[in-house]
């Protein structure tokens, strides 16, 4: 088979001449006579031509002897990492659902360093169809032994050949590939001889049907000629694919599910208008909180305030500070929250920090704060040396006896979780926290006036966080109160 | 219609929401603490916006994704953190060597190896100097605040576009964990269509994306366009935020979290008398070296210091900016760990002690 029989009868979607060849000769393609890419690019050319979907196509070019295919086909193209052609088809694919994506990869590039992104791309059932050239060889590399080289099959780098203890047996990629779900069309065709041309030729076909269909995944793994590193004529090297590769890799269909694959849609398009993008992404200004001139004048956050919030996971801790620092948001103090993530959470105990200030915040990581609260025993013995000696402490009483502190610092315990059961809704205890956080300030930091501020700041931050849920906006307030309520009759 | 954009919202949490109103059509990541929420915030928002969200099978399918989006003309980006970033480089070279733009979240992470979760900045060289093979750069932003998350990410996409070359947005574990009150932007009108998308058709011929020039003058004269386009974005781009520079005889750099404690050292110190000053990158490449020739031309510095989570990379560039004409000391922490702004004013303290009085 040479070059020349490619350039007869060249499809339409074949420039003509071949100007993005550098050099002089524009009339032929790069392979080597006898190759079996230039057979392959030929049906795939007429496939296109056939189906008209020449101006969608995107042609993407492996790294291997086909790096260049885009000298050839007058379709949007691009040579990409060497195995990655199915990720950059996927991308392609899911930017730009009106295209017609075709990925065009060696042994190789397809069934070693490109494993992973083609049996994902396949598992995901990527609207593609990947043309696997199967040739027994790295060939653009001179030879090397493939995922695919036949047992004691001699290559360069198996030159006493293919030793299947230490190299194991060639990959069986269609079959592979038929043990997954999503794939539509799987076939292994050879590229030698007529017959086998026209039988490749229909298989062609029918993956760039399905692709024009949109029908999913489909999968041609062609047995291709390598004369020159298989160091073969072209008569030898057919005869080794029809009597030695096709007992391997036995030819045929292994599936056929086009005709039951319904024809996929092209997805909506992507919201861009600036007016539909805000609508989706933001919340509607009416009914939260008392817009951006709201400002708390209290004295006590004249200074910048540090809060710890810890317990074990599951206990609302990091959303308990979340919702203080909501708080903060809606008076326009400058807040940051900062989690303990990562192994800290290992084991069950979470804790995160507030910090609220009028002036700029340096770094939100915390290691002394002026209010402590502590859900667990754990917690208060692993940030209990953090309180400044005239911060305040809370603790769960249900989780520890009343803990010594300082003689300046001040210590207030409440059972949260009961007040949020008697409520109804455990996951209301957070709010009972903050309640009798309330009554604390109000006792001995707070002007009347601010105390009343901060109530309604918590009504707004809980209004906002549970919007569409007016029930547990109640629930929380109830708890508020009541956590108010129980902590003021043990100040009195 | 009226609506609430001032939101108390992570880094990572911030970054989507700029990309999202930057216009920015894909997301393919992969996850990996501290970089995991801008996965999962993509993934709420992209399908909202019905844009593409795709949990890659590695961050190696995700960075090439990406190439496949954007040069189907669209754009999209990826986010990850130190070891996801060096599976990424081989396409980030390839995006370089395409001259396509990207956007890349680094939320970093420590290092090397596995390293651990907490905060470090030893993604510097990865990011500034290259990272893959080839003499290319990318553009680096250094936010050091949630705002920033947002603003940045938002400008990493203006800039990645007009040179047309991928833009990281270089965060620490602090600044992407860590919620603060964000006023979002409003979205931009869409009028993304670059010209050299593939398939394009351009008299009769469609467009093709390659990286690979036999011929060795071609591809020498595409590092000399690379080269040349780099430097141009050192003359026009550099962007850092000088404080109390002006008169300082002892000046800090540093960026991301490690800016803010410095910021937080240097009201200290000059509390305490020391004439201290702070030079902070918003941007490592190109690196603001005019603010550090600043320091040499007004004569006052006489010595900086360069304050990192890392074993120390940026200081490299900080001496190369100052020409070897002021000494440069390094104070670092590393493995997490974050330096408290006692610590950074003792080393401040002693650094003055031995260069000023
Ligand atoms: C990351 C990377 N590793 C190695 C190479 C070198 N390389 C170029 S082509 C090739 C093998 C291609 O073989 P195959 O996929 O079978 O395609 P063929 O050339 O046989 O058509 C290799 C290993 C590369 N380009 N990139
Ligand atoms: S080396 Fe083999 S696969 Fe490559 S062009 Fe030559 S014959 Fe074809």
């Amino acid at each position: 088979m040479s070059t020349e029989k490619v350039k007869f009868g060249r499809s339409k979607v074949f420039f003509d001449p071949f100007e993005r060849r550098p050099g002089p000769i524009k009339t032929n393609m790069h392979y080597c006579p006898g190759c079996g890419h230039g057979i392959l690019h030929k049906l795939i050319a007429e496939a296109i031509e056939y189906y008209g979907i020449q101006e969608n196509t995107v042609f993407i070019a492996p790294v291997g002897c086909a790096v260049f295919a885009y000298y050839y086909f007058n379709c949007g193209s691009i040579s990409v990492p060497h195995g990655r052609a199915p990720a950059v088809g996927t991308g392609a694919s899911r930017a730009t659902p009106e295209k017609y994506v075709i990925s065009y990869q060696g042994d190789g590039d397809l069934a070693a360093i490109g494993f992973n992104e083609f049996i994902q791309a396949a598992n995901r059932g990527e609207r593609m169809s990947v043309f696997f050239v199967n040739n027994s060889n790295y060939g653009m590399t001179g030879g090397q032994m493939a995922p695919t080289t036949l047992p004691n099959q001699v290559t360069m780098t198996s030159p006493y050949g293919r030793n299947v203890e230490t190299d194991g047996y060639p990959v069986k990629v269609c079959e592979l590939v038929n043990a997954l779900e999503a794939p539509v069309y799987i076939e292994r065709v050879a590229l030698t001889g007529t017959a086998n041309i026209i039988k490749a030729r229909k298989a062609v076909f029918k993956a760039i049907e399905n692709l024009r269909d949109r029908k999913g995944f489909s999968l041609v793994e062609a047995l291709s000629p390598c004369p020159v590193n298989l160091k073969m004529t072209a008569e030898q090297v057919n005869e080794f694919i029809d009597t030695k590769m096709t007992k391997y890799f036995p030819l045929g269909m292994l599936r056929d599910r086009s005709a039951e694959t319904p024809a996929g849609k092209v997805p909506e398009a992507p919201v861009r208008d600036p007016e539909d993008v805000k609508q989706l992404l933001f919340t509607a200004k009416e009914g939260s909180g008392e817009g951006p001139a709201t400002v708390n004048n209290s004295e006590i956050f004249n200074e910048e305030r540090r809060i710890r919030v810890s317990g074990f996971g599951g206990q609302g801790i990091l959303s308990l500070g979340h919702t203080l620092a909501d708080m903060a948001r809606l008076r326009h103090f400058n807040v940051s929250w900062m989690p303990s993530y990562g192994p800290e959470q290992r084991g069950g105990s979470a804790s995160c920090a507030v910090i609220l200030s009028r002036k700029a915040i340096p770094s939100p990581l915390v290691d002394s704060c002026d209010l402590l609260i502590a859900m667990t025993r754990a917690a208060l013995d692993k940030f209990g040396y953090q309180l400044k000696d005239d911060g305040i402490l809370i603790y769960d009483t249900s989780a520890m006896e009343k803990p010594a502190v300082k003689p300046g610092q001040k210590v207030f315990g409440l059972d949260a979780l009961a007040i949020a059961n008697r409520i109804g809704n455990a996951k209301c205890a957070n709010s009972a926290v903050l309640g009798a956080l309330a009554a604390i300030l109000g006792k001995f930091a707070l002007t009347p006036e601010d105390a009343a501020d901060y109530r309604k700041v918590f009504t707004e931050a809980i209004t906002e966080s549970f919007r569409k849920k007016p029930q547990v906006v109640e629930q929380n307030i109830a708890a508020f109160n009541a956590g108010c309520d129980e902590m003021s009759s043990q100040l009195v | 219609m009226q609506y609430n954009q001032r939101l108390l919202l992570k880094g990572n949490e911030a970054a989507v929401y700029g990309a999202l109103l930057a216009g920015c059509d894909c997301f393919f990541g992969y996850p990996i603490t501290p970089a995991s929420e801008v996965a999962h915030t993509a993934a709420r928002l992209f399908p909202k916006l019905k844009r593409t969200f795709i949990q890659a099978e590695s961050e190696i399918g995700a960075i090439n994704m990406v190439i496949g989006a954007v040069a189907s003309g669209r754009r999209a980006m990826t986010g990850s953190s130190g070891l996801g970033i060096s599976l990424k480089q081989e396409g980030v070279s390839y995006l370089a060597a395409y001259e396509m733009p990207a956007v890349i979240i680094d939320v970093t992470r420590g290092g090397p190896g596995l390293g651990n979760i907490g905060p470090e900045q030893a993604d510097y060289f990865q990011l500034v100097k290259g990272g893959g093979h080839g003499s290319y750069h990318c553009l680096v932003l250094t936010p050091n605040s949630v705002q920033e998350m947002c603003d940045f990410t938002v400008k990493a996409f203006d800039l990645a576009e007009k040179y047309r070359m991928p833009a990281y947005v270089m965060a620490d574990g602090v600044i992407g964990q860590m919620m603060e009150s964000v006023q979002l932007p409003d979205p931009r009108p869409y009028t993304y269509d670059p010209e050299w998308k593939m398939g394009r058709i351009v008299d009769g011929k469609a467009n093709y994306i390659t990286s690979i020039y036999m011929e060795y003058d071609d591809l020498e004269a595409l590092n000399r366009r690379l080269q040349a386009k780099y430097r141009e974005i050192e003359r026009a781009e550099q962007c850092a935020e000088e404080f109390m520079t002006e008169d300082a005889e002892l000046v800090i750099a540093a960026y991301g979290i490690c800016s803010r404690i410095a910021k937080g050292a240097v009201s200290e110190l000059r509390a305490q008398g020391i004439k201290a000053g702070l030079i902070r990158p918003q941007m490592v490449f190109p690196f603001p070296t005019n603010s550090f020739e600043k320091l040499l031309s007004n004569g006052k510095a006489k010595v900086v210091m360069s304050l990192e989570m890392s074993a120390g990379q940026m200081i490299e560039d900080v001496k190369l900016a100052l020409n070897c004409k002021l000494p440069v000391e390094l104070f670092n922490r590393m493995g997490g760990n974050v330096p408290s702004c006692a610590e950074v004013c003792e080393a401040a303290k002693r650094i003055y002690k031995e260069y000023v009085k």
